[in-house]
């Protein structure tokens, strides 16, 4: 026995927490046409595990039960399903290298259309805005913002973020090459920051899945950071491939800090433009 | 898949799982010390480093060891012979395919590459053919994934905490369950060699 660890077939059969995990997947697609199914294992079983014991419930196949019999339900599983977990400017020198190697690009263009894809309760949408203004850009940019969860989109839409985040997202702010005082952005309240809603002005808020879905506008920049990770590599061929799709020609592709298209088929259809940024280009 | 009796550790395993917090580089320096090639087994190491910064661990180990050295990237398939850290502030899973995701789910025990994550998720992929070894550290995370893949009849060995430099996450290991192995650095060294070994052949 000389067998390649890399090329061994699976090493056990399905657990039953894994049978119901899939079991319950295939539920939630045939009854609210949401597509889980091909989502990284790992973290879904962890998420749903997670959502059992907040909800009360003894195992998955009970949750399935109730899923599929009530709406309200799967709204607050969808919460523990997608990660609403994200923070202004973050990875700053994603940021920076936006603002330097990608923003003297864009300002060629008349008019710019860019899509934050999974953009969850809108940090990176705002991020963005904020840095289009401040490079003149803000004005001619049309910025499609899109997510699977309407409860995030809802957030997203408001702009208001917890006070405690500021002083983080501050920091990162500066460290994203930030050209003016952060607070110049924001309206303090109570326990909240409000964003000027001006920078949002031009930002159309839309249900969007890239499991299911199909591309909808031209786009010159497509931003879509820590969602690959949760995709196994036939969904994330898909979504790939709709950013292709959505991308003109020489268009940019920016992806988290630690995601990469080297494992993807997609590898050779993008050019690198910012490496460690794991910023892209689409390739002629 | 519990067993009495200690898995031995001439049994195969496809892949080791490590777990280190404060004191760990010095460590795990002293566990990989020397190995080359032909080593096949691949080893999987999350060692807590704060958030924010680059981690430069693949870099240490690749200048002195004799094996390849990566940071884990999400999808990147296990490889046989190949030394992997976790990235600084996400956490790291294994797959059944034996590729590699990451994840920015909240912090677990405070730490984000977690230790807990990647044991659980590696009992999950590999079952028995797992070995899971936890090293010196100041917190407890590691016991419950270590317990994990105790659970899924994987080898577990801990670093004896009399000699680790922070005896927190060892003790806690001990606490959570009956570890196969309670063993001072260079003989948990030994123990993956013998590993190492039965999985060549």
């Amino acid at each position: 026995m000389n067998r390649n660890s890399a090329s061994l077939p699976l090493a056990s059969p399905l657990s039953n927490t894994e049978i119901e995990l899939r079991l319950l997947m295939e539920a939630i697609y045939l009854r609210y046409s949401y597509d889980f199914r091909d989502y990284t294992v790992a973290s879904q079983k962890r998420r749903v595990l997670h959502a059992l014991a907040q909800l009360g419930l003894p195992s998955i196949s009970a949750l399935q039960e109730k899923v599929l019999r009530d709406p309200l339900l799967f709204g607050r599983l969808l919460e523990y399903l997608t990660i609403p977990v994200s923070e202004m400017f973050r990875d700053p020198t994603y940021f920076l290298a936006l603002r330097r190697h990608v923003v003297p690009i864009l300002q060629t263009y008349a008019s710019i259309k860019v899509w934050v894809a999974g953009c969850s309760t809108g940090e990176e949408v705002f991020s963005l805005a904020i840095l289009l203004r401040e490079e003149g850009l803000l004005s001619r940019t049309q910025i499609y913002a899109t997510d699977i969860n309407p409860a995030s989109l809802e957030k997203a839409r408001q702009g208001i973020f917890p006070i405690e985040s500021i002083r983080g997202y501050t920091a990162n702010y500066q460290r994203a090459g930030g050209r003016s005082s952060f607070s110049d952005y924001y309206t303090a309240a109570y326990d909240a920051a409000r964003f000027d809603p001006a920078l949002c002005a031009d930002v159309i808020f839309a249900d969007h899945s890239l499991a299911t879905d199909s591309v909808f506008a031209e786009t010159q920049l497509v931003s879509c950071r820590n969602v690959l990770i949760y995709f196994n590599r036939e969904l994330q061929d898909r979504a790939l491939g709709l950013f292709h799709e959505s991308l003109c020609h020489r268009g940019f592709l920016g992806l988290g800090a630690k995601e990469s298209i080297d494992f993807s088929s997609y590898s050779e259809r993008f050019d690198t433009h910012s490496q460690p940024e794991r910023i892209y280009r689409k390739a002629t | 898949m519990n067993s009495n009796a200690p898995p031995s550790p001439g049994r195969r395993v496809e892949a080791v799982v490590v777990g280190a917090s404060a004191g760990g580089i010095e460590a795990l320096l002293v566990l990989l010390h020397g190995i080359a090639p032909p080593w096949r087994l691949p080893v999987v190491v999350v060692l807590h480093l704060p958030e924010g910064h680059q981690s430069h661990l693949a870099e240490i180990f690749a200048e002195r060891l004799h094996i390849p050295v990566h940071e884990a990237a999400d999808k990147m398939p296990l490889a046989p012979g190949s030394l992997y850290f976790a990235p600084p502030g996400y956490h790291l899973s294994i797959e059944r395919d034996r590729c590699f995701s990451l994840s920015c789910e909240p912090p677990v025990r405070f730490s984000r590459p977690s230790i807990d994550v990647l044991m659980a998720s590696a009992a999950d992929a590999c079952g028995p053919a797992l070995a899971g070894f936890l090293l010196t550290g100041a917190n407890d995370d590691g016991a419950e994934g270590l317990y994990r893949i105790h659970q899924a009849g994987g080898i577990t060995a801990v670093q004896d905490p009399k000699e680790a430099q922070i005896p927190t996450m060892p003790q806690a290991a001990i606490a959570r369950h009956s570890p196969d192995h309670v063993l001072a650095l260079r003989e948990l060294r030994a123990l993956l060699l013998q590993l190492e070994s039965a999985h060549a052949h």
